[in-house]
């Protein structure tokens, strides 16, 4: 009959009403300024540069490849490498980079530069107060402030982090295994060499022999020196397909 | 002493007057109900805002407006009309450069002035009728309808394309619910015998099986189905939603209210809120018993409060339909009056005068007789008229140009 479907509509809005101060689950509203939403891992803002350790200009994983710097869509990141190399995690001599900037007023926090980055440096980050004074300086952020601690990456991104770090030591191990075995190796070579040396010419095939030994090892190395995960793997082979046609042009706004 | 509390405005303005000298007095009289009027309902409008804008959040599951302080204490958002008026009375007034200056200053002033005359005649206790006029009903309602008049001089003098089809969307509505809102009347006026509020309201004294059954005219079946009548006209007629098709924000930005900003815009808020109001003692005036209390062991509790605490509740019905029903189409809406609620008024002054003629079957089992046949009479109009507005009759809409 006419009305029924009124009276129904007002029940429904009515119950809403009185649940709405019974049932404080009901409100979802967060007081902002007082209390945060609590964040989830997936969420991201703009991007961050990780590093190791307490010190950021050691620790920084970035080695200033520039892959983040060509992928980047709106072209908000400027990188300019460093004459002085660093060691990374592994002990590796490593370029870094000099100046690191990203205009948070340009990007556009898709997360791709996140995603390419072969060293785990770039990520993105899940702060949200950005509001500054300043239209273009404050808005321009540099290496010391992109910089943020591995603890505190894995504080907003626990499961990824986690499995980063179990990654990265796997590699340590991995190069702490391949070091020994390589001293080893070179130690046998350094035997070997010695009773060649004694043995004479007689020996030469006796060389040939040894010499393959320490060849395979770092053929066996090599993908250890990667410290990527698989999808990075996967997203390597993209850094030179969409480039640009002017990648010089307008790098820094 | 409870003559007293039913009477102290009253007694109150007997007092005040009484201290100036006699040539004065009637004008004092006068200006202190204007003063009054004009308090009473305009704290009502505040209160009517906040309330509509708590209850709103907490139907959709938010707070509502809970930050605002005063000298640091806090009062849940209690005081927000203080600030929106605040915030309304320092913004830029903007008059556009192609408007029509002088109709455009004019109209929010016309909107206002009868809405808050409609007042005068509203009887809001025992001995509470500022003008007790014999054509109150007939005054009410002329000052009700003068506002198309200022809606359509906001909408034509802005100069916008908004607020012209806004003001013509409000014409059309208001001339169309004008008829049902004032035939929904008529059977009041021929059971009561007069047209002066107050005798309306003393027409709607009394009870019935022992003081706990009031005379109003809602427990009459006609007195019901004008009362719902009457309801949804006014509804209409004050732009509620769902009739809000004047001001449909995602069609018409805000219809006849898009060129006006800072206190103008504030005062066709008012005018729009204290319509409401009027709109709603009058239904209260009518149907509802006005100021008597609806249980003789209640009648203790002084008239003023019975009249403004179902004046309250009506507005709460007003916000509580605002929050369940999505907008209507125009000729939804024209239908609606025009085939429903008209031919049903009309149904209903036929039921007002069985009542009427009926009025001598006075025993019990007579009186409960007269009282099925009238609701049989209302009721079958109602459901043919119901199923008349059933969609599935209607062939579907084309859309020529919209493929």
């Amino acid at each position: 009959m006419l009305g029924l479907g009124i009276i129904q509509g007002l029940i429904e809005t009515g119950r809403n009403f009185v649940g709405s101060y019974f049932k404080p689950e009901r409100l979802t509203t967060v007081q902002y300024p007082e209390e945060r939403a609590k964040s989830f891992e997936a969420s991201r803002t703009i991007p961050m540069l990780v590093y190791d350790g307490e010190d950021p200009n050691k620790g920084l994983r970035c080695t200033a490849c520039t892959i983040c710097e060509q992928e980047c869509p709106p072209k908000c990141i400027y990188i300019v490498k460093d004459t002085v190399k660093k060691p990374d995690y592994l002990g590796k001599m490593q370029m870094q980079p000099k100046i690191f900037d990203i205009d948070i007023s340009v990007c556009m926090g898709c997360g791709i530069c996140a995603e390419v980055c072969p060293f785990e440096s770039i990520k993105m980050d899940q702060v949200f107060e950005l509001s500054t004074n300043d239209r273009f300086g404050s808005l321009l952020l540099h290496k010391h402030q992109l910089a943020k601690s591995n603890s505190y990456f894995n504080k907003i991104c626990p499961t990824q982090a986690a499995e980063i770090d179990a990654n990265r030591a796997a590699d340590v191990h991995k190069a702490e295994l391949k070091a020994k075995a390589d001293a080893e190796a070179k130690a046998k070579a350094a035997a070997a060499a010695t009773t060649n040396a004694a043995a004479g010419v007689a020996a030469a095939a006796a060389a040939t022999v040894a010499a393959p030994k320490p060849a395979p090892a770092p053929a066996a190395a090599a993908p250890v020196s990667k410290p990527a995960s698989a999808p990075v793997q996967q997203a390597k082979p993209t850094p030179s397909t969409p480039a640009s046609p002017t990648p010089s042009a307008d790098k820094k706004p | 002493m409870i003559e007293n509390a039913d009477q102290i405005f009253v007694i109150l303005l007997h007092w005040l007057v009484g201290l100036v000298p006699e040539p004065w007095r009637p004008w004092l009289s006068y200006l202190l109900i204007i003063a009054a009027i004009m308090g009473v309902f305009g704290g009502l409008f505040a209160a009517a805002t906040i309330a509509e804008r708590k209850i709103l959040g907490r139907i959709q599951n938010r707070y509502g407006p809970n930050r605002i302080k005063m000298f640091g204490i806090k009062t849940f958002g209690l005081i927000q009309p203080i600030a929106d008026g605040i915030k309304m009375l320092i913004k830029e007034d903007i008059v556009p450069h192609a408007a029509d200056k002088v109709v455009h200053y004019l109209a929010p002033i016309v909107l206002t002035t009868p809405i808050w005359m409609t007042f005068a005649v509203l009887p809001m206790g025992r001995n509470m009728t500022a003008l007790d006029m014999d054509a109150g009903i007939l005054f009410y309602f002329a000052m009700g309808s003068a506002t198309e008049l200022a809606v359509f001089m906001a909408g034509w003098s802005s100069h916008n394309k908004y607020s012209l089809l806004g003001s013509m969307r409000a014409i059309a509505q208001m001339i169309s619910y004008e008829v049902p809102l004032v035939l929904s009347t008529i059977p009041v006026l021929m059971l009561a015998g007069t047209l002066s509020l107050t005798r309306v309201v003393d027409a709607q004294g009394g009870y019935l099986l022992g003081g706990f059954i009031p005379h109003w005219f809602i427990l009459t079946p006609w007195g019901f189905a004008g009362c719902i009548i009457f309801l949804l006209a006014a509804m209409a007629e004050s732009n509620r939603s769902p009739f809000d098709l004047p001001e449909g924000e995602s069609e018409i930005i805000a219809g006849y209210l898009t060129e006006y900003s800072g206190f103008k815009y504030a005062l066709f808020f008012l005018g729009e809120y204290v319509g409401m109001l009027a709109v709603s003692a009058m239904l209260v005036t009518l149907f509802l018993g006005g100021w008597h209390a609806p249980m003789k062991a209640l009648e203790f509790i002084p008239s003023w409060i019975w009249f403004f605490g179902k004046t309250i509740c009506v507005i709460l019905l007003y916000i509580w339909s605002r929050a369940t029903f999505p907008r209507i189409r125009l000729d939804q809406l024209l239908t609606f009056s025009w085939k429903f609620l008209v031919p049903l008024a009309l149904a209903n002054l036929v039921v007002a005068a069985v009542w009427h003629f009926t009025n001598g079957w006075a025993t019990p089992l007579w009186a409960s007789v007269r009282w099925l046949l009238c609701l049989f009479l209302i009721a079958v109009p109602f459901v043919l008229l119901g199923r008349s507005l059933d969609n599935k009759k209607q062939s579907p809409r084309l859309y020529h140009y919209a493929e």
